[in-house]
């Protein structure tokens, strides 16, 4: 064909191939399936009783600083915990091994993240190891709970009851 | 002679004398409304096969919608009108389309393909309806070019040419195929008189070499009397003559006397029906 | 106004829309031939889709941005600017991104289609296919109804895009959301079908109306230059009203 209708179709073999690169970057990045793939990391693993809200992609923070992010929640059948893998980037490779893990809230209702708190231990996490401290998910039911009969848990259950009929 | 052509006023040819048992368009009884005004009004005509039938008349009589008829551009609201021995009426799309591969047409517009280049639009014809080499291609459409004066101007896009040269890209376009039948609407308007010499030439040659059946309509009938085999004069939603040109020309009847002298009076009327002028404009005595 | 001049204009309307849906049947019905034009449909491909790259580029990214900033505004009030990404993402995904899109398409590419075959038609330029035994139908207008089908989706993930690029801008770059939790978010709650393609499929759908619009209006357009004017105006309103209503329907029964 002539000289136009070749440049035709290349622009157009262009642009179509533009909008497939905006679909599968949206698809994979965007969406769940960003979840699936993971970059150089290494795998912890951490029991919870409660993770509360906790999602699969979830940063891992140190001192603030996001070093990995949760790559799958689990449930333990035989102690009926939440089994958290967490995925940290390679270039956080020092961090003790009695460092412990907890669940924590960025601002009021906001989402979780995870926590972690550097122990003193002269070794280091390797792959594969368990993070045996942990301190599970502030939920905030719980915490309304606590402010609204003003701190006292051991008369709880009764406070409760008059609470409701005040 | 056929006693239904009973216009008084016709020449001295019957609109189908000319080789009535090989007409190339036949048509019979033929009656149009557009708008409820009458266009034609119950008229027949033959077109002799590889003959060059001019079709003349006052502007809006229905030129270009006989030749709408005859492609089947436009159903008539009653009659019968065969080309090549076909009913175009009865024909479905494809055998119309069939029918319309072998019909070259010039539009009284050019009706140029505006996204298109003029070598494109002279090619288009053939790359819709064969499966040719480009080479072959760019030989047909440069000849065609060549022949209407404007093989320069393949590159050029249908908004860069002048009326008289669209014209003439129309006219490339529609004998690319070298068609069996030509139709021509007013293919003159706007071209100088070199231009206007080699198309005649070329309208005339293509006929003489090829064949092929002509009609064509157009104003200029000194141009019309060079090239055309007969000529057929419509007015009022009739053929009110028809002949060889130089029989016309010498003005036998009335209509065309007047239509040929360009007089303003007589039974053509030089002004579109209208209301009393006079009383239109508020000055007889019971306009208002 | 009186009884029967709205008992006539329904019935216009009524018309209208019977005269819509033949005309998208016997675009149908030429979409095989078409497919022997089919340079014809990449070259629409190529004035409707990529010759509205900018606009839809400037306006995903503006709607993203703006998006961002008012969504931060809203969420702080709750501490929840963690959700902006995700907020954003779903907004554009299922409506905005294919709302938009339709609209700025109609206004950009539905209009051309309509001038252009009003113009063709007005120029003879239909009659001219039709005598060379080219059916205009098959030649002109089903490859514009393919490329509005075809170009829609790919514009509407271009948008998208660009719209998250916008509101990361704002978010994460000046209003200095954490990074992580604005895509974190985001890839934990949006899903590729129920999301992303749900929008994507939408936008096929909207670009199909807006083709067929913009190509009946200038198909039966009146062969004057108004009314080649009236019927691009036509083409801008009735599409917009048709993509929004169908949305919602779609949006309702369908998703
Ligand atoms: N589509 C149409 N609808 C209504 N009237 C038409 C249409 N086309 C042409 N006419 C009318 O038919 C008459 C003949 O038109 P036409 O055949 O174009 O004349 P001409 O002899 O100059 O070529 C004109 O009076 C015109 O107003
Ligand atoms: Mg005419």
């Amino acid at each position: 064909m002539t000289q136009p209708r070749r440049s035709f179709q290349v622009g157009t073999g262009l642009f179509i191939l533009l909008g497939f690169a905006a679909l599968t970057y949206l698809a994979t990045q965007t969406t769940s399936i960003a979840n699936y793939q993971q970059g150089d990391s290494y795998a912890l693993k951490a029991k919870f009783s409660n993770i509360g809200q906790l999602k699969v992609r979830a940063p891992v923070k140190l001192a603030g600083v996001r070093i990995g992010s949760v790559q799958s929640i689990t449930l333990d059948p035989q102690t009926l915990s939440a089994i958290v893998m967490i995925g940290i980037d390679k270039r956080f490779a020092e961090i003790p091994d009695d460092s412990a893990a907890a669940i924590f809230t960025s601002g009021l209702l906001g989402d979780q993240y995870v926590g972690i708190q550097p122990g003193g231990s002269p070794d280091m996490f390797k792959d594969g190891d368990e993070v045996i401290l942990t301190q599970s998910s502030m939920q905030l039911e719980d915490l309304i709970g606590k402010f609204l009969v003003g701190g006292d848990t051991a008369k709880q259950g009764d406070q409760a009851k008059t609470d409701g009929s005040e | 002679m056929n006693p239904r052509v009973n216009d008084p006023t016709r020449s001295n040819q019957d609109a189908r004398t000319p080789a009535a048992g090989n007409a190339c368009v036949r048509i019979r009884g033929l009656r149009t409304v557009l708008n409820g005004k009458t266009i034609f009004d119950d008229v027949d005509l033959d077109i002799a096969r590889g003959k060059i039938t001019a079709i003349m008349g006052p502007s809006g009589t229905g030129k270009t919608t006989l030749l709408r008829h005859i492609t089947g551009q436009l159903a008539a609201d009653c009659g019968d009108i065969e080309v090549d021995g076909r009913h175009v009426a009865g024909l479905n799309r494809t055998q119309l389309f069939d029918l319309r591969e072998r019909i070259g047409y010039l539009f009284q517009n050019s009706a140029l393909l505006t996204d298109f280049s003029v070598f494109e639009n002279v090619a288009f014809p053939l790359r819709q309806h064969l499966r040719l080499p480009e080479e072959i291609i760019r030989n047909i459409v440069l000849t065609r070019l060549q022949s209407v004066g404007l093989r320069g101007a393949a590159h050029l896009m249908p908004s860069e040419l002048s009326g008289g040269m669209a014209r003439r890209v129309a006219l490339a376009r529609a004998i690319v195929r070298d068609p069996d039948l030509m139709i021509y609407d007013e293919p003159f308007v706007g071209l100088d008189p070199i231009a206007l010499n080699q198309i005649l030439t070329l309208i005339r040659t293509l006929n003489d070499t090829l064949g092929v059946t002509s009609i064509l309509v157009a104003h200029e009938f000194s141009a019309v009397r060079r090239i055309a085999d007969h000529v057929v004069l419509i007015a009022g939603g009739k053929f009110v003559a028809s002949g060889h040109p130089d029989v016309l020309a010498r003005g036998e009847s009335e209509w065309t006397r007047q239509f040929f002298g360009g007089e303003a009076d007589g039974p053509v009327p030089f002004q579109y029906p209208a209301r009393d002028y006079a009383a239109e404009l508020g000055f007889a005595a019971g306009a208002r | 106004m009186n009884a029967p001049r709205r008992n006539m204009m329904l019935a216009d309307a009524l018309a209208q829309v019977g005269a819509v849906g033949l005309f998208m049947f016997s675009i149908l019905a030429a979409v095989p031939k078409s497919l022997r034009h089919y340079r014809e449909t990449v070259r629409q491909v190529w004035f409707v889709g990529a010759m509205s790259l900018v606009i839809i580029m400037t306006c995903g990214l503006f709607v993203g941005m703006v998006l961002s900033l008012q969504l931060y505004y809203v969420l702080t009030n709750f501490g929840g600017t963690a959700a902006l990404g995700t907020v954003v993402a779903l907004s554009m995904f299922r409506e905005l991104g294919p709302v938009v899109t339709a609209l700025l398409f109609a206004g950009r590419a539905g209009t051309s289609m309509t001038a252009e075959i009003g113009l063709m038609r007005a120029t003879d330029q239909l009659s001219a296919m039709e005598m060379m035994a080219v059916d205009p139908m098959s030649y002109v207008v089903a490859p514009r109804f393919l490329a509005g089908i075809l170009a829609m989706p790919l514009l509407v993930c271009i948008f998208n895009a660009l719209g998250l690029l916008g509101a990361h801008l704002v978010g994460v770059s000046w209003l200095g959301l954490d990074n992580g939790t604005f895509w974190g978010n985001m890839t934990s709650t949006v899903e590729v079908w129920s999301d992303l393609l749900n929008g994507v499929w939408k936008s096929a759908a909207f670009g199909a109306v807006i083709a067929l619009i913009a190509t009946f209006q200038g198909y039966t357009t009146p062969p004057t230059s108004e009314g080649v004017a009236y019927a691009t105006t036509r083409t801008v309103v009735s599409s917009a009203i048709v993509v929004l209503a169908l949305d919602f329907v779609m949006t309702a029964f369908l998703m």
